[in-house]
């Protein structure tokens, strides 16, 4: 069979043909910050370590935390944890059978991300100006 | 009109069919622990974020203190548990999804047990020593 040429198959229409839709979008952004959380959670065991493992331990930890890379993962960290959630929310609701209109597709996709930078915003500026400092 | 149906269409045993486990039988249970984990993340989520913001700006012992009590390392080992079994599910799909290589995706499922399972253990076992403060 020397000299056959593989056969050209036919693919399947991707990303880059379809008109972006916040739907579309939404959908993106559930599975990034679902990855993003996935190998996040090595912040949560180290935190976790650092607590049981005294003082000491733990001052590294709040020492890159603290600093404006680790506020910086932080921040993001909630706004994907916040969005993730609510995106399953969304995902829960399709699950009964609601929600499939157009407008409701648009609405509840609309509503995941705003609902999570509102929230996200509400629970560091309740971190930062109520709560915040040292005790 | 039973056996109309079972004729030509369908080569399945009665017992085949009657399980519905499909061809690689586990059935729905893969789609059903992905449902009842996102449940369960739901409070535990919004729980660890209550907690997560009253220890900000506390020093070692405060948080060490706080987190052993009962209640919150209770809930603590529930959230841990329930979100790492919900995150090995997730990131198979995403693996099957991308990865095609006949060894490549094997590994990489099996390295997301691995890393699932040891963040899991991990995290509980952090909670315990610092609950009982060995």
């Amino acid at each position: 069979m020397a000299g056959t040429k593989a056969r050209e198959r036919p693919l399947s229409p991707h990303l880059q043909v379809y008109r972006w839709a916040w739907p579309m979008m939404m959908s993106i952004a559930h599975r990034i910050t679902g990855v993003g959380l996935y190998f996040g959670t090595i912040l949560i065991v180290w935190w976790l370590i650092a607590v049981g493992s005294g003082p000491g331990g733990y001052s590294k930890f709040t020492g890159f935390i603290n600093s404006w890379f680790g506020r910086l993962i932080l921040f993001g960290y909630t706004w994907a944890l916040i969005h993730h959630m609510l995106g399953g929310i969304r995902h829960l609701i399709w699950d009964t059978g609601r929600g499939f209109e157009q407008n409701e597709r648009e609405w509840l996709a609309l509503a995941t991300l705003v609902g999570s930078v509102t929230l996200t915003l509400v629970l560091w500026i309740v971190g930062y100006f109520v709560i915040g400092g040292a005790r | 009109m039973n056996g109309d149906l079972r004729t030509r269409s369908d080569l399945r045993t009665p017992l085949a069919r009657v399980d519905g486990l499909g061809s690689a039988k586990s059935g729905t249970d893969h789609f059903w622990w992905q449902r009842m984990t996102a449940v369960a993340n739901v409070p535990l989520t919004i729980a660890f974020v209550v907690i997560i913001t009253s220890l900000f700006g506390r020093n070692q012992a405060a948080v060490q203190q706080i987190l052993g009590t009962p209640i919150v390392a209770i809930i603590m080992l529930l959230f841990i548990g329930s979100i790492t079994y919900h995150m090995r599910l997730g990131m198979q799909i995403v693996i099957e999804d991308y990865v095609h290589g006949q060894i490549v995706r094997p590994l990489l499922i099996m390295a997301n047990t691995f890393f699932t399972v040891v963040i899991g253990l991990a995290a509980a076992y952090a909670m315990l020593k610092l609950s009982f403060g060995v």
